[in-house]
């Protein structure tokens, strides 16, 4: 029995140029780029060197603090170069693709007929741990801590995030042996959230705690969900997966394959024809965005929603956990008294001489200007507006900054990831960086107290 | 080249220098920036603080210009040249040339020592320090002028700015950090420092100082003032909601302020929780002591009786108390930070002020007291708030542990 969840708080962000519900295949991509910045606080010890000559499943590294925890290449190729940068850091993994992939082949493996510490280290040789996350910290799992429950939101409500609808189309037998092998790991359930009125495949799985939700942003942010269905304490530990991890999870186990495959959406008011394109982790995005042609030339690439998503250049290549490509125009330019005039085509939450408020459902193309400087924290209120956990936001920020790590700690910091705070961000007067905040005191945290 | 290039190009120069705060505050005043978001979202809304403080500006605007009239207004009124305004808040005794001119003529002065001075400090701090001339005095410099009488030596209200933006905002680091609100912290300055000055009935009329001890002397005081020594009142209902009434030079209109107020409800820039919570709390206070007048607990000798028996609607019309709910109490730095703490913090200060008021004849006007009490108290009360929801937090795995 599915239960209801409203959301009331947040903020329906509309962009143009939302992603067509087509899929097209993206053409082969000529190098593949695995950047160990993608796996958060994780240090690489690489385990082949440049010239190596790998098939798509091959492990490229581990977690330096963790052996078991192995990362592997998502197809087959040479591996070019390893680029490093200050300190000797390991700054990207480059993969010359062959033109077809070879597939290591793990074994095909029935979930129901094993134990949970077979099936713990299938997904560890096979480097699927890494898209295992946990709360608290939003890290990849310590694979040594069994968590109270496990939580999948396939309901996104980030503005032009891929439709979890669309994408997951004809995946149930993926998604269904995924979750099979999943709940032998948990001592709880695994809960799964989708729209209110979707038709999502997950509402066909067996094994899972289904949960409809409602309502604006963050709705669909699995922290949002975890805080309403079984909120996180201290000295506990839940995990996250994306729905498309699930997917590569389930086709592991289903051929023996690590089939890096994605479904991601291209989206943004510079692009030409946004829609959905299959390719693989770790893609130039260059070969489907020049597939359907950009607008204007001075754009920002954004590996991920417009929200949480971290910058590339137009070269660059598809982060590991990624489904949503964004091209949005970069704002490098003045405005002449920008500050004073009435403005009509810029978001804003307030009413201050911005008339977005009269057009609610008005798509707009927003650039990348900040529309002003960065200031201290002066106004108050409006976090709250956009923000649904019973929390502190201003406070929560603040006491990150002066790394006050019991009152962090008390305020709620065990429940949150960085992407919970984007939409305050987005809203800040003071134009303060708030994910990087919450980023940096979760880090301190996990220093600190572990 | 246009200007926009020069500008850039200048900027250019100037970075890393000692002169980059204050060319970047010029620049940023003509053109917003072109900074682009480096971290976390890469959209960011089009408020900032300039347009959330210009907002504020343009709400105390009716105030300054209904200022200039009223200055002008009760000047020849004292003078005994005009006659009342008679028909409403559109009297044509109130609303001439002649009135305004002089209120102007009084008033700019004012204001000019006080964007200058005031803003003249900013700059040196920011300078000096390093950081970026923020906005927060591009309100205060408007609010200074409306609190002060209009009699004011220009040399005090230098001294007394000076004193403000210094020990009130920048040795806490500026817009943001601040405790006390600075302009209250700069009304105070004058009343403690100047008291003979500042709480006289001399100074709220234009040049009833100058012509102090001369044969055509005129005084006019405050209503408070007069109230508090046992006076009965001598204004109408009316002239207190319209504002036409001796006081400090923006704080007289009622009816402006109100609509001033929802103006910023309106645009989300002021909290209403506060205001509404203000008015409140002086009804209440205002309530309680017509009861204790009412039931004879004082009796009508008492200093007290006079403003103690005065309907607790009217105090809501006159003194500072609406000007202080509107633009003072919801300053967002020094005010409580959370949505409860708002109601709270918002209904002590009335509650306090009305108590202020009634028992502290020699400075009947309690707003300014009660907003800077509730400001040092303010950090008080949310710390009791956020405790509320951590214990919330904590109880859950009690809960759960059972």
């Amino acid at each position: 029995m599915p239960k209801d969840i409203t959301i009331k708080k947040g903020l329906t962000i509309r962009l143009k140029g939302d992603a067509q519900k087509t899929l097209s295949k993206a053409p082969r991509s000529r190098t593949f780029v695995i950047k160990p910045s993608d796996f958060h606080l994780i240090t690489p010890k690489m385990v082949v060197k440049e010239g190596a000559k790998l098939q798509a499943g091959d492990v490229l590294f581990y977690a330096k603090k963790n052996e078991q925890i192995k990362f592997v290449s998502p197809v087959s190729g040479t591996l070019t170069t390893i680029e490093r940068g200050a300190k000797r850091k390991i700054t990207a993994l480059i993969i010359e693709a062959d033109s077809e992939d070879r597939y290591k082949n793990f074994g095909t493996i029935d979930p129901n007929s094993m134990k949970p510490e077979e099936i713990k280290e299938h997904l560890l040789s096979s480097g699927c741990w890494a898209f295992i996350k946990q709360r608290p910290y939003d890290i990849i799992a310590n694979p040594d801590v069994t968590p109270k429950a496990i939580f999948v939101s396939a309901y996104s409500t980030a503005p032009q995030a891929a439709d979890y609808d669309f994408t997951l189309l004809g995946k149930e037998k993926e998604l269904q042996t995924a979750v099979v092998a999943l709940s032998k790991l948990t001592s709880g359930t695994i809960h799964v959230s989708v729209g209110k009125n979707s038709n999502n495949p997950f509402t066909k799985i067996k094994n899972i705690e289904l949960h409809r939700i409602s309502g604006p942003h963050p709705a669909g942010n699995v922290s949002t969900q975890i805080n309403k269905i079984d909120p996180i304490n201290k000295g506990e530990t839940v995990w996250t997966l994306t729905p498309q991890d699930l997917v590569i999870i389930g086709e592991l186990l289903l051929t023996g394959k690590f089939n890096a495959e994605r479904v991601i959406a291209l989206a943004g008011c510079s692009v030409k024809t946004p829609k959905y394109y299959t390719t693989k982790i770790g893609a130039e995005v260059a070969t489907f965005i020049y597939d359907s042609g950009l607008i204007d030339e001075n754009v920002r690439v954004i590996n991920g929603t417009v929200l949480s998503g971290s910058t590339i250049s137009p070269k660059g290549h598809l982060g590991y956990y990624i489904n949503t490509v964004s091209v949005i125009p970069e704002g490098n330019d003045y405005e002449f008294f920008g500050w004073a005039k009435p403005v009509f085509n810029k978001l804003s939450t307030t009413r201050s001489l911005t008339f977005s408020w009269l057009f609610p459902k008005k798509e707009m193309c927003l650039s990348t200007n900040t529309n002003g400087e960065h200031r201290a924290f002066v106004m108050t209120g409006l976090y709250e507006e956009v923000f649904p956990m019973d929390m502190y936001p201003l406070q929560m920020l603040k006491s990150c900054l002066y790394k006050d790590l019991d009152e962090m700690e008390a305020l709620g910091m065990y429940e949150v990831a960085p992407e919970d705070f984007a939409l305050t961000e987005v809203v800040c007067i003071s134009k303060q960086p708030h994910q990087k905040i919450i980023r940096d005191g979760l880090d301190l945290m996990y220093k600190e107290i572990g | 080249m246009g200007l926009k290039q020069k500008l850039d190009s200048l900027k250019k120069k100037y970075q890393g220098t000692k002169m980059e705060p204050a060319f970047n505050a010029f620049h940023t005043f003509l053109y917003t920036p072109n900074d682009t978001t480096q971290s976390g979202a890469h959209i960011r809304v089009a408020d900032d603080l300039k347009r959330t403080m210009n907002m504020v500006v343009l709400a105390l605007i009716p105030c300054l210009i209904f200022g200039a009239f009223n200055t002008g207004y009760q000047h020849y009124l004292a003078m005994g040249e005009i006659s009342r305004a008679s028909s409403g808040f559109f009297s044509p005794e109130f609303w001439t040339w002649q009135n305004f001119s002089a209120g102007a003529l009084a008033i700019l002065p004012i204001l000019i020592v006080s964007y200058v001075v005031g803003l003249g400090v900013e700059f040196i701090f920011a300078t000096i320090k390093g950081h970026e001339v923020e906005e927060g005095y591009l309100v205060t410099g408007m609010l200074v002028p409306l609190i002060v009488p209009v009699d004011i030596p220009l040399w005090m209200l230098t001294v007394a700015i000076i004193f403000g933006v210094v020990l009130g905002k920048e040795v806490f680091g500026g817009t943001g950090m601040n405790i006390l609100n600075p302009a209250l912290t700069i009304r105070a300055f004058l009343f403690f420092a100047y008291p003979t000055w500042m709480s006289g009935d001399k100074v709220w009329v234009l040049d009833a100082v100058k012509k102090a001890g001369t044969p055509d002397a005129i005084s006019g005081e405050t209503i408070l003032g007069s109230m508090a020594q046992g006076n009965t009142m001598s204004y109408h209902v009316s002239d207190m909601f319209y504002g036409f009434i001796p006081g400090s030079i923006g704080e007289t209109s009622t009816l402006l302020i109100i609509l001033a107020g929802l103006f910023l409800i309106f645009t989300k820039i002021g909290s209403w929780r506060i205001m509404i919570s203000t008015f409140v709390g002086a009804a209440v206070m205002g309530l309680i002591f017509n009861y204790v007048a009412d039931s004879g607990i004082i009796s009508e000798s008492s200093k007290f009786y006079g403003l103690m028996s005065m309907p607790y609607w009217q105090h809501l019309l006159i003194g500072g108390l609406a000007f202080g709910a509107v633009y003072m109490a919801t300053d967002p730095v020094t005010a409580s930070q959370t949505n409860k703490g708002k109601w709270i913090y918002g209904f002590l200060i009335g509650f306090i002020a009305i108590m202020i008021r009634i028992f502290n004849p020699a400075y009947p006007e309690g707003v300014m007291l009660s907003i800077l009490l509730m400001n040092v108290f303010a950090p008080t009360i949310d710390h009791y708030v956020i405790n509320g929801n951590i214990k919330k937090r904590l109880k859950r795995i009690k809960v759960k542990a059972a």
